[in-house]
């Protein structure tokens, strides 16, 4: 009986202890430990066209964030490094990064002040802003016109507070990703979609019947993330960031993506 | 009609049979732990152990009232906190096994209890040990009192693994989410296909929970 | 963890206010649906009792989320237009419902044919013994597991975060992801909850003990 108590504590004590615990702590050096590993656990969208998207026929994600941390992982750590990837959500980004789950986000993570206290950013990658997306027949023209009707967003982006900015009289609601927001707009549970251009772009694709309008409405440009102080690991993101931009490849990749996406101009992404 | 033709393509059908078997092994792995957990904790609880008992029931209590999916949220975000790096399938296992293991403890201890105490104090009175008479004599009675409760436990572990798309586990709900996300004319038959996989595997589920119930009475 | 909740103070009540309403109506509705298929399936007329079993199985053996997805993203493009509040709650009910008809069923059954059979053999009709005698008893006996699934019902109303139905879970990503304080604003949440369901369940543990004796 004794030794049955006994056993038993131990994950009773666990159980609490997780309870309890509250505070965060911050592990080690992630670009040493990256480069020993070979590896690079990246966290990336796959309910976003264009950038990562799971292709149902291989179970695979594809996109221009996915080709771009193949580069960089190569670009950092040598030819036979390998990228690792891990499927987030806008909401969950941040918190993957701080728990380490992941090495490093680069999942159409906007640069914001509110944001940069919590992680550490790059230089901006991609020049996104937040735009909307209606139907065809929508009479909305911009964002303006948001005041007293519905919009649809995902939870933990920045368009929904851009919205609550622009048309503070907009009635916002926040779903998991942009599959079920998408969904969401079609089963007419609100007026617009809003986040960002080059996201809606690849919606807009998709989905015809569908167009983005009111231009960019407010500029929201993408930054890989790490946490709070792995500087090793950011300055060398910059480092190989610079290098592809150099040696043409980001230029490459970005042709390949969004070369001829209607609503959406190359115009200021080419370097 | 010709939607549903397109959506059922042998690639659409396949992705969905990847989701499907996540799900599956997902809940296996869950019931076969939790089953062991909420055992264990059971018996604790019943066995009225100074503080011990009284601290299985009270987080018992705890863990049971709470939504799954804040559990899932808490072993998803909070056990990297302990140092345990999670990924969405262990996560959603970890949370399944913690909500489940409660309520299947709940089930073990009035299962238990069901148990006319005349037979423990005949076993022991013939020479049993506590633990002989339990294992020999009260826990076979108790189980069998109890197999209704603990399978359709389980089918509600099956049902509840859908809430883990949440965490980006790729089951079959989230799989499906994935097609008709990438072409929305999918969404009526992606929904009538998950629904009958799902009513399937947890009917059969449902069904030995009913020959057995009826097997024994 | 104070700032948290001082800081999104109406955050947390809208959705605790949501939460409680989206249970309290469909405890209400499920109620009413539950008795009423658990009297269609213990009736004599053969075609009543397949419906009601076919009803219970389809709603107990599809998860709950699949059931409101499929009412906040199917029905408003076809039929009538549904918020998350709404198709949550609807499919709350449903859900519910089958289970409440289960254990409705499972009283009525433990009844036993002879009180039946008396009632009848004193010029009941079957309606009125059903009404009279059977159903008040065998409702007796259901309250602790009933009260249980109002504890199941509080906890799944927690789905309707997925569908923007502003309740406590919404209201707690909303806040989490924002504040970034993501455990400590699940525990306040946790907090929010128990108030609704511990309490219940202690007091369905006591009735069941009570109705023991």
């Amino acid at each position: 009986m004794k030794k049955l108590r006994k056993f038993l504590f131990l994950p009773l004590l666990i159980l609490l202890a997780f309870t309890l615990t509250a505070c965060g702590k911050s592990s080690g050096n992630v670009y040493q430990k990256v480069k020993q590993s070979k590896q690079i656990i990246w966290g990336v969208r796959a309910d976003t066209r264009l950038f990562g998207l799971t292709n149902v026929k291989t179970g695979q994600i594809e996109g221009f964030e996915i080709d771009l941390a193949h580069a960089l992982t190569k670009q950092m750590l040598g030819k036979d490094a390998k990228a690792e990837f891990v499927t987030t959500t806008a909401n969950t980004r941040i918190l993957l990064l701080k728990n380490g789950n992941v090495d490093a986000m680069l999942a159409t993570m906007t640069i914001t002040p509110e944001r940069a206290k919590q992680v550490t950013f790059s230089k901006p990658y991609f020049p996104a802003g937040s735009s909307l997306l209606v139907p065809d027949k929508s009479k909305i023209k911009n964002v303006k016109d948001l005041n007293g009707k519905v919009v649809l967003a995902v939870k933990g982006t920045t368009a929904v507070d851009d919205v609550h900015k622009y048309a503070p009289k907009a009635k916002v609601l926040q779903y998991d990703d942009y599959g079920q927001a998408m969904s969401a707009l079609k089963a007419n549970q609100g007026v617009a979609l809003t986040t960002d251009n080059g996201l809606l772009a690849g919606i807009a694709q998709e989905n015809p019947g569908y167009k983005l309008v009111g231009g960019v409405y407010s500029n929201a440009p993408y930054g890989i993330a790490v946490n709070k102080g792995q500087t090793d690991m950011i300055d060398h993101i910059n480092q190989a960031l610079n290098e592809l931009q150099q040696n043409g490849t980001y230029d490459r990749l970005i042709k390949k993506w969004f070369a001829g996406i209607p609503g959406f101009s190359l115009k200021g992404v080419l370097k | 009609m010709e939607t549903f033709i397109h959506a059922y393509s042998w690639v659409d059908i396949h992705f969905l049979l990847q989701g499907l078997w996540v799900t599956i092994y997902v809940s296996l792995i869950s019931i076969a732990l939790s089953f062991v957990v909420g055992l264990i904790l059971g018996l604790l609880r019943y066995m009225k152990i100074k503080y011990v008992s009284a601290i299985v029931g009270f987080i018992i209590d705890i863990i049971r009232n709470l939504p799954l999916l804040l559990i899932i949220f808490f072993t998803y975000f909070g056990l990297p906190q302990l140092g345990i790096v999670t990924n969405p399938t262990t996560a959603s296992i970890a949370a399944l096994v913690i909500f489940e293991g409660a309520m299947l403890a709940e089930i073990v201890r009035s299962g238990i209890g069901s148990v006319d105490p005349g037979q423990m104090e005949g076993a022991r009175s013939n020479g049993m040990s506590y633990s002989q008479a339990m294992y020999h004599v009260v826990m076979p009675q108790a189980l069998h009192n109890m197999i209704p409760a603990l399978l359709s436990q389980f089918v509600s572990l099956v049902k509840d693994t859908s809430l883990a798309t949440i965490i980006v586990l790729p089951e079959l709900l989230y799989h499906a989410q994935i097609i008709y996300s990438q072409n929305t004319t999918y969404l009526i038959p992606m929904y009538v296909i998950i629904a009958v996989m799902y009513f399937i595997v947890c009917f059969c589920l449902s069904q030995v929970a009913n020959y057995l119930q009826k097997k024994y009475n | 963890m104070w700032q948290i909740i001082t800081n999104n103070w109406g955050a947390f009540l809208t959705g605790f206010w949501n939460t409680i309403l989206s249970s309290i109506i469909a405890l209400v509705f499920s109620l009413i649906l539950g008795v009423f298929f658990a009297l269609l399936e213990v009736a004599p007329p053969k075609f009543g009792r397949a419906i009601a079993k076919v009803y219970i199985s389809i709603f107990r053996n599809i998860p709950l989320l699949v059931i409101v997805m499929i009412f906040y993203l199917i029905v408003p493009r076809y039929i009538v237009k549904l918020s998350g509040f709404q198709a949550g709650t609807i499919g709350l009910t449903l859900y519910t419902s089958a289970f409440i008809a289960e254990t409705v069923r499972a009283g009525i059954n433990s009844i036993g044919t002879g009180q039946m059979e008396g009632a009848r053999s004193n010029g009941m009709t079957y309606t009125q013994a059903m009404r009279y005698v059977i159903l008040p008893q065998a409702m007796k006996i259901v309250i602790p597991p009933l009260g249980n699934q109002f504890v199941n019902l509080v906890k799944n109303s927690s789905v309707l975060a997925f569908v923007a139905g502003f309740d406590l879970m919404y209201q707690a990503q909303l806040i989490a992801f924002s504040t970034f304080q993501t455990i400590d604003t699940y525990i306040i949440v946790g907090l929010f909850y128990l108030i609704l369901t511990l309490p219940l369940s202690y007091y369905m543990r006591h009735l069941e003990k009570k109705l023991a004796k």
